[in-house]
């Protein structure tokens, strides 16, 4: 599958460079840093903040409490179905800041460059990361750029750290969840994992299912309005909604009960998770949320998230229960009940 | 997903179990030798739906978790080669040798990579003649066929940088070794649906009749695993060993003869030893003499391996259903996925994984 | 041992001299070798294992199968006493 861009499909085109590649004088301070930073990076993220090129940036914040978030994105491949490492660079320290129920405002980006990386390459990163800044509302105000020998970094590694004001009186926890609550599920799940996985290099796989990238700051602020009681908020990255569930289970000492055909898949993630024998529970999604409300407010809450362009699919998944605390479990196709334990490292395409 | 989801209808899924508890009138122990199965039953709590008097147990069936500690070292040594593109199943990537795994050799720097087919395998050989490609067939009857047409091909092809590491076993002889011992539990079996798609049924008549046992084929979502224990309780009540097909949408009568063919091409048998239960004659495949030039462990000499076991491992008496894995002292605190002792904790279908990762409420 | 998963063969072609498929999981795709189930037509589903259609999935068996248990579930539930135990 190649990575290679396609610049009938650009709509900003490369900047004119001596170089074809990341050499490491790009990071050194002089003339060819400074192309990078005025010809690449500034012109995507333009604001008068980040263009005083100051070395740090001075903020006035609206009143209220800050939430903070930093990530660092190491993904392989960088380009995949669906989005790049830039799209998640950006949604998914948005993401971060809004699942406290906070409105993102503000991004730092530090790069770390890969000696020989196509500069063609980091540009396209970099238009992705304009687009979704721009969707996400937030300004990148300020950022670094370091360079490192071949061989010393897989490419290119991103850092991103977000502020935003926490709504007044909102005060969301993985702690806070309470017996009766319903667990929902903002879409489907398993659409990144299964996108990154079947691009991968060597498969022969052909299909439609792209990453689900996107900022969930809009269905945020959508639940904060419908649910004065909502609980939690996390987005199931890494490790899936099994994972994420398992945090809060054993963050409110509560348990956790999903049904079995609850979680919603498509029916393409489903194929691809059958012939490579993965459970789609433990997949990662960078596009959707997981919100505990208080049983009155579910049906509510569903709507809300439905109304969203991409809360289509929201779904009740489950409920809290305060038998078996700390533990997450599953209700089978034979009404039996089995536990979903936290993931032991990556899965593995199996053959067994 | 048609021909799957059905299988897993509830509805069917009750009725069957609600069969199974009218049919049954004393204790019966099934086992399955089948990772796959094992998965199934864990995943779907099978074993707990089913009346109390059927016990299940998981048998050897986790090719992963019977591939030889020496076999495993030595694939270790060979992929930590430079110039080495070592080719595997996901399944195998974590499989502790004595001191290693194929992620840690890949960490230091060894091109380690995951295919999900034997012809991913041959496809690198075909793009990097200047490496040699390796490719660690492990398998039941099931995967042998596939392995065999990799190395068939690369022989047609006149490929020189690709070999095979072999470690396939077979179920008959496992069988066998499992009913002969004075120890043994077992009355009745389901068969594995997969391998017996390639090699039918007949080879298990013989065994059924020496032992006086049911075994009968069986499939692997809940449905067919239901099927399959409905129609072994029915054998066991009535006192009528013999094997009985209730995987009939898959497994025929002949299995599959042109994939035996290329098998028999390929491979041969030859005595084998299962990692935790020890040699067993003639349970194992390795390639023919005349294409010893696709044999990965003649091609790259590899000597100087230690293989050392943890001693307090049970893994062997697990895989032969005599002991189950809450059983072993180790297991859930120095044996965990994580940081597992034995390959059982290792295979996503060991038993001690499936135990660890499907546990009941309240264990 | 052995996952392996019913897929429907869409289009049938040769590669290196093999005989291979794109089979249709659902709306995804994926290739597999067909040297092991040589008569498989488009249209038909495989039961196919790492990257090889292992057998034919025969639509009779799997239809007659069905029956049969739909049949014993009606049963089942005709005996089924209003508490929920059956007769």
């Amino acid at each position: 599958m190649s990575d290679r861009p396609d610049f009938s499909q650009m709509a900003c085109p490369m900047p004119l460079t001596s170089h074809d590649t990341v050499q490491l004088a790009h990071g050194a301070g002089g003339r060819l840093s400074a192309e990078l930073i005025d010809r690449f990076i500034v012109p995507r993220f333009t604001n008068p903040d980040l263009d005083k090129l100051e070395d740090q940036a001075v903020l006035d914040l609206p009143p209220g409490r800050v939430a903070f978030s930093t990530d660092t994105f190491v993904v392989d491949p960088i380009f995949f179905p669906g989005g790049d490492i830039g799209d998640l660079a950006i949604n998914g320290t948005v993401n971060d800041v809004a699942m406290a129920g906070a409105v993102p405002l503000y991004l730092s980006v530090g790069f770390v460059l890969e000696e020989g990386l196509p500069l063609e390459d980091f540009h396209r990163i970099l238009c992705s990361m304009e687009a979704a800044a721009a969707r996400a509302g937030v300004k990148v105000v300020t950022g670094d750029t370091k360079v490192v020998d071949r061989g010393s970094c897989d490419r290119i590694f991103i850092n991103t750290s977000g502020v935003g004001v926490v709504r007044d009186g909102v005060a969301l926890s993985a702690s806070n969840l309470q017996a009766g609550d319903k667990v929902i599920l903002s879409g489907t799940a398993a659409d990144h994992g299964m996108a990154v996985m079947t691009a991968r290099e060597g498969l022969s796989f052909r299909t439609r299912i792209a990453s689900d990238t996107a900022p969930l700051h809009g269905l945020v602020a959508a639940l904060l309005d419908t649910c004065p009681g909502l609980r939690a908020l996390r987005d199931p990255t890494r490790g899936g909604v099994a994972t994420t569930l398992n945090e809060f289970a054993r963050s409110s000492q509560v348990g956790i009960r999903i049904e079995h055909d609850a979680v919603p898949v498509r029916d393409d993630v489903r194929g691809a998770c059958e012939v490579l024998g993965i459970d789609p529970l433990y997949v990662a999604n960078e596009g959707k949320l997981v919100a505990v409300v208080p049983a009155d407010e579910a049906a509510a809450a569903v709507v809300a998230l439905r109304n969203h362009e991409i809360g289509r699919e929201a779904t009740i998944i489950g409920e809290v229960s305060a038998a078996h605390p700390g533990i997450v479990s599953l209700c089978t196709a034979l009404g039996t009940e089995r536990i979903v334990d936290m993931p032991v490292g990556e899965q593995l395409p199996r053959i067994c | 997903m048609k021909h799957l989801d059905e299988y897993r209808d509830p509805a069917l899924a009750r009725a069957l179990l609600a069969e199974i508890r009218r049919t049954v009138t004393r204790p019966w122990t099934i086992m399955e030798i089948c990772g796959g199965q094992t998965h199934s039953i864990m995943r779907h709590g099978i074993d707990q739906a089913l009346p109390p008097e059927i016990t299940l147990v998981h048998g050897p069936g986790c090719p992963v978790c019977v591939t030889p500690l020496e076999t495993i070292d030595r694939a270790l040594a060979i992929a930590a080669r430079p110039g080495v593109i070592f080719t595997s199943f996901g399944d195998m990537l974590r499989v502790p040798g004595s001191r290693d795994d194929l992620f840690r050799v890949k960490s230091r720097g060894g091109d380690v990579r995951m295919v999900y087919s034997p012809l991913e395998s041959l496809k690198l050989a075909r793009e990097h003649p200047d490496r040699e490609v390796v490719f660690l067939a492990v398998g039941f009857e099931t995967t042998a066929p596939g392995n065999a047409m990799a190395l068939k091909q690369a022989a047609a092809e006149g490929l020189t940088n690709f070999s095979e590491i072999v470690s396939h076993v077979l179920v008959p002889p496992a069988m066998e070794v499992i009913l002969s011992s004075p120890r043994n539990q077992v009355q009745g079996f389901l068969a594995a649906g997969h391998v017996c798609s390639i090699m039918g049924w007949e080879e298990y008549e013989p065994i059924a009749e020496k032992y006086g046992v049911p075994i009968v084929p069986t499939g692997f979502e809940p449905v067919d695993i239901l099927q399959g224990i409905l129609k072994t309780v029915e054998l066991l009540e009535s006192g009528e060993p013999g094997v009985a097909n209730q995987y009939l949408r898959v497994v025929r009568a002949q299995g599959n003869p042109a994939a035996r063919a290329v098998v028999d091409e390929v491979y041969e048998v030859c005595d084998r030893k299962w990692r935790g239960i020890g040699t067993i004659p003639g349970s194992g495949l390795r390639i023919r003499d005349e294409l010893a030039a696709y044999d990965a462990e003649k091609k790259f000499e590899v000597t100087d391996i230690k293989t050392e076991e943890p001693a307090v491992c049970i893994a062997g008496e697990i895989l032969q259903g005599l002991r189950k894995p809450p059983e072993c002292p180790a297991f859930g605190k120095e044996c965990t996925p994580t940081s597992p002792l034995g390959a059982t904790m290792v295979s996503s279908e060991g038993a001690c994984a499936a135990y660890h990762r499907y546990q009941r409420i309240g264990r | 041992m052995c996952l392996a998963v019913p897929g429907k063969v869409l289009e049938i072609y040769q590669e290196n001299g093999l005989k291979m498929a794109r089979i249709d999981y659902a709306g995804t795709e994926n290739s597999a070798c067909l040297e092991y189930t040589p008569e498989a037509q488009v249209g038909e589903y495989v039961i196919v294992h790492a990257g090889f259609a292992l057998q034919t999935l025969n639509e009779e068996e799997a239809r007659a199968t069905l029956e049969t248990l739909t049949e014993l579930n009606a049963h089942i539930d005709a005996d089924r006493k209003p508490d929920g135990n059956t007769r």
